[in-house]
């Protein structure tokens, strides 16, 4: 499905502030896999997920999904496959416009605007089942704005945006790491819902070791600008946050030094 | 009654100003200057087609393409040159002043003894009737219109543009053809304010783009504070009366007998009070609060 292959980003080359963020990383991913993405601050894991986005070019290397070969396509084109939730609840949304408006743009992912009025009352039915999914009581407030709705509604709400026009890859940006313990737990059960009713392959980053072990069924743990080690299911199921961090340390030579990976 | 008439008529008349800066500052969220350049870009467009003898409407209309065209520049360059928003609009504003001198060919043209969309009908009514219900039909199509449009999915698009890039782009659209088109809009809606108001004062003008940025916010703001911003209509007819309201405190302020050369710093230190006022009204909060 996804195709990674050897794929470099640099930031600021020549420069001082040079960093080799991504190096020569490949990564395949089947179709409906949902690999988790662990690994300390700087590792690359963001700058993976913008380089499949398109937030920026890479230096090298090739992105293929489905065989489509992206990795010239900017970031608009890129979004025909795929759906994509952030980290800040405020990036996913337009908060100055009605929720009824967000979903309405993204009912249409991919396709050109037209000057088709934006909603009807069809769609309006369709957009209240689809929020009744979510359990949040949404479906009576099309017409709010969704600068009004809480983080954990705006990503519950960026989540549903991501999927409903069936994305080939849904990439998820640590999207619940702003939201408090208990709001961050009910918004990973829908996305483990989600991706399991779609069947949607999903690259989703965390902070947390032990999300990453319980969702998904693929984990790659990132170092330095590449994929230290790759585990699938079989060997997942088996995993504490112990042997995570014993491998680790035997991949890496070094003790795991992010304070956020150990302490969650 | 003719102070009210007339103020109200240049209220209509500059409403279109005000709707193409709403537009930008707001909906795109963009400080656009072209619109220095643009409002005498249509006058100076306009005055020039119907000296030469052709239908005021069709002046009109051209003077909107003219506009349209000099939001497409500063479009173009603040979004595939990447040079900021405000200096592009300062370039594209320097640039059309040469530009509308060579249209008129000269500073001002008069348009004395020459048929303007006030006069090709006669509506049975006297001039500053006639201005009032011509304004207000043409300022009643352009609200429908924008109304309609913004209620589309490329509308939409442009307006989700403004409030967050990211997300729209994530959403398969291009932002870049999104900026254009929004200042292409928004200058076309400008350049039919210059042709409005060049033909309503008898003349074009040169330098009758100056301030007009700050005559935009200007109805803009008070607008939206009087009139309220729930929603897209309720913005657009916020901003409308809100230009509307900007000519009554001009009218009231030139009543009481200041002098017309102070207008400009007076308008300038509205924008600014009203611009500063969130930030003056937290502080103000903050001092009752620490008195309790």
């Amino acid at each position: 499905m996804l195709h990674i292959e050897n794929i470099s980003k640099t930031f600021n080359p020549g420069t001082i502030t040079e960093k080799l963020a991504l190096h020569n990383v490949s990564l395949h991913l089947a179709p409906g896999d949902f690999v988790t993405v662990i690994g300390g601050n700087g590792a690359g894991k963001s700058t993976l997920m913008n380089s499949i986005a398109g937030t920026y070019p890479v230096d090298e290397g090739r992105i293929t999904i489905d065989g489509t070969d992206i990795t010239k396509w900017p970031e608009h084109k890129r979004a025909k496959y795929i759906g994509r939730v952030f980290q800040d609840p405020m990036m996913g949304t337009a908060a100055g416009m009605m929720i009824e408006e967000n979903l309405a743009i993204a009912a249409r992912r991919g396709k050109s605007p037209t000057l088709k009025w934006s909603s009807s009352a069809d769609s309006r039915q369709h957009f209240r089942e689809l929020l009744m999914g979510l359990n949040l009581g949404l479906e009576d407030r099309l017409e709010s704005k969704v600068g009004l709705l809480s983080g954990g509604q705006r990503q519950a709400l960026t989540l549903l945006m991501a999927t409903m026009a069936q994305p080939k890859l849904l990439l998820l940006d640590e999207h619940t790491a702003a939201l408090d313990p208990k709001t961050a737990e009910k918004v990973l059960l829908l996305t483990d819902k989600i991706i399991k009713q779609q069947k949607l392959t999903t690259l989703m980053i965390t902070h947390n070791m032990r999300d990453a072990l319980k969702y998904g069924n693929r984990l790659i743990m990132m170092y330095e600008g590449h994929i230290l080690f790759d585990i699938d299911s079989e060997k997942k199921k088996n995993l504490g946050i112990k042997d995570l961090l014993a491998m680790f340390e035997k991949a890496a030579g070094s003790e795991l030094n992010s304070d956020s990976l150990l302490l969650s | 009654m003719d102070l009210v008439i007339a103020t109200v008529s240049q209220g209509l008349l500059w409403a279109l100003l005000a709707i193409g800066v709403y537009l930008t500052f707001r909906v795109l969220d963009i400080a656009d200057l072209t619109v220095e350049g643009s409002f005498p870009l249509g006058a100076a467009t306009a005055a020039t087609l119907i000296v030469a003898g052709s239908h005021p409407l069709v002046a009109i209309v051209a003077a909107c393409v003219a506009g349209m065209l000099a939001g497409v520049v500063t479009g173009i360059l603040c979004t595939k040159f990447k040079i900021p928003a405000l200096l592009a609009g300062i370039l594209t504003m320097i640039a059309l002043y040469s530009v509308n001198l060579r249209i008129m060919g000269k500073a001002n043209l008069p348009l004395l003894q020459q048929d303007t969309i006030f006069t090709i009908w006669n509506l049975g009514m006297d001039k500053m009737m006639t201005t009032l219900v011509i304004g207000a039909v043409i300022v009643l199509v352009v609200a429908l219109l924008n109304y309609w449009f913004f209620g589309t999915e490329l509308g939409t698009a442009v307006r989700a543009t403004g409030f967050n890039p990211h997300m729209i782009r994530a959403n398969g659209i291009n932002t870049d053809n999104m900026v254009v088109l929004g200042l292409l809009l928004s200058n076309g809606l400008v350049a039919i304010s210059g042709a409005l108001v060049a033909q309503s004062n008898g003349f074009a003008d040169v330098g009758m783009g100056v301030g007009t940025i700050v005559i935009g916010l200007a109805s803009v703001i008070i607008g939206e504070v009087l009139f309220g911003t729930r929603s897209f209509k309720n913005c657009l007819i916020s901003v409308i009366l809100g230009s509307i309201v900007y000519r009554a405190v001009i009218a009231i302020v030139l009543q009481m007998g200041m002098p017309p050369n102070d207008l400009k710093l007076f308008t300038a230190i509205l924008v600014a009070l009203a611009l500063s006022m969130p930030l003056l009204q937290a502080r103000w909060n903050k001092i009752r609060k620490g008195g309790r």
